[in-house]
């Protein structure tokens, strides 16, 4: 009778599928990971237990610690259209296409409209100096340039809507809505954070989303039971 | 660690040496070990890099200046934040020069939310039983969120008005609402201190020694 023999090398365990798989995420993970723009202003939000995320389609004003105030909108479309509105209502500005091509794959930014064509044409070292000497988008209620970036960033949404074939009803839907953060450094005054807010206000926007650090939370549901 | 495992492929069966025929196995371990380290640095950073936000919706406008619908003083808290981050008051009821104390709190846990949860304690019964129920699968999410307004809602449900002056830290104005939510009190307004109660938040607080 033969006997059966039992291999002597180590059991060995073929981890192509695995491996297979582990390159396929991380294939999935690099390729839908979206860089974030070089924010151009420090601000630390405070922590909060809200576990809402930012909505995708979001008109997000940050204020930072000494109250400057900055702007950004998401979706390159929408960015492009706004931009078009800005030029039409300050038509003294001037932008090349090259300048215009830079708002439009941008972020965040906090300059009046009068710095804004030599900041779009900056390089990055310059641009960071500019960022750190700005005073930010003017607030003030003589010449509020918040207003109207807030005004036709509505604007270009709308026309991206259109052209997207949404309906009024479709933009009642979260989802397609546009949301409005506000971004703010947790040590700021909130009398600057309450200009924004009234700013907008003044446009019949009410309802925002704060944007807020996760809190390692020691009690994220009340419960009266534990309590007594 | 896994092995190189040799095929088997002959070893130089008759004492000459021939090409190995047996497929060429690599240690896979290390790109194994590297791929999961690339895949948990892309996982993290996606979920880490998602921003959270707090939803607070404003009054639509300016409050009016005309007779107010009578509110139960019972009912009513203020909670005030004053310049410094540790001045955080607060008083029920209405606010009177003379006889008002504002009690010094804080955002900890036996801080203002002690207070909160002591002051809304039914509604937040309530609110908990509605979220048994509709863990159970009893409600609609309709008729919950919608059961939920009614609750948090109700006429006679405590209400919060937080009031800040213009240095009050920002942080403690979101922490404030923070608190609010966590406590179910969806009856919450945010508003200028008037400047009787700015002086008693200064004088309190001298007397405090902040």
């Amino acid at each position: 009778m033969p006997k059966i023999k039992v291999p002597k090398s180590a059991p060995s365990l073929d981890m192509t599928p695995m491996v297979d798989l582990a390159f396929l995420l991380v294939t999935f993970f690099m390729l839908t990971a979206k860089f974030r723009n070089m924010e151009p202003v420090e601000a630390e939000p405070p922590s909060a237990t809200s576990e809402i995320q930012l909505p995708e389609k979001v008109m997000l004003v940050t204020v930072d610690k000494e109250g400057r105030v900055f702007f950004d909108i998401s979706g390159k479309k929408i960015r492009e259209y706004t931009l078009n509105h800005i030029r039409t209502r300050y038509p003294s500005m001037q932008l090349t296409q090259t300048q215009i091509d830079n708002f439009v794959n941008g972020g965040t930014f906090g300059q009046s409209i009068g710095n804004l064509p030599q900041y779009l044409s900056s390089d990055n070292d310059v641009k960071e100096i500019m960022d750190k000497q700005t005073k930010g988008i003017p607030v003030d209620s003589l010449d509020n340039q918040l207003n109207a970036w807030i005004l036709d960033g509505y604007q270009g949404f709308l026309d991206d809507a259109n052209e997207l074939g949404l309906t009024e009803e479709d933009l009642k839907d979260k989802k397609n809505g546009l949301s409005y953060a506000i971004k703010a450094d947790a040590e700021t005054e909130y009398a600057k954070v309450k200009k924004v807010v009234d700013t907008f206000r003044d446009n019949q926007i009410y309802q925002f989303n704060m944007v807020t650090n996760l809190k390692g939370s020691d009690a994220p549901d009340a419960k009266v039971n534990g309590d007594q | 660690m896994a092995e190189i495992v040799d095929g088997g492929g002959g070893g130089g069966k008759h004492g000459k040496k021939t090409a190995k025929k047996g497929s060429a196995r690599i240690d896979m371990t290390p790109m194994v070990d590297l791929a999961f380290l690339l895949l948990t640095f892309f996982v993290l950073a996606a979920t880490l890099s998602k921003p959270k936000a707090m939803e607070i919706v404003y009054p639509k406008e300016v409050e009016d200046k005309g007779p107010k619908t009578q509110v139960n003083k019972d009912l009513a808290t203020t909670i005030l934040l004053g310049e410094k981050e540790n001045e955080v008051y607060y008083y029920k009821g209405f606010f009177k020069p003379d006889s008002t104390i504002l009690e010094l709190t804080d955002f900890s846990k036996d801080g203002i939310r002690k207070m909160l949860l002591e002051r809304n304690r039914t509604i937040i019964q309530a609110v908990n039983d509605l979220k048994v129920r509709y863990n159970n699968k009893e409600l609609s999410k309709e008729e919950y969120l919608d059961q939920m307004g009614d609750i948090t809602g109700a006429d006679d449900a405590p209400f919060v008005i937080v009031k800040t002056v213009e240095e009050t830290k920002y942080k403690n104005v979101i922490n404030a609402v923070d608190e609010l939510e966590i406590c179910n009190v969806r009856k919450r307004a945010i508003q200028d201190m008037a400047e009787s109660e700015a002086i008693a938040v200064r004088q309190r607080s001298s007397e405090l020694g902040l």
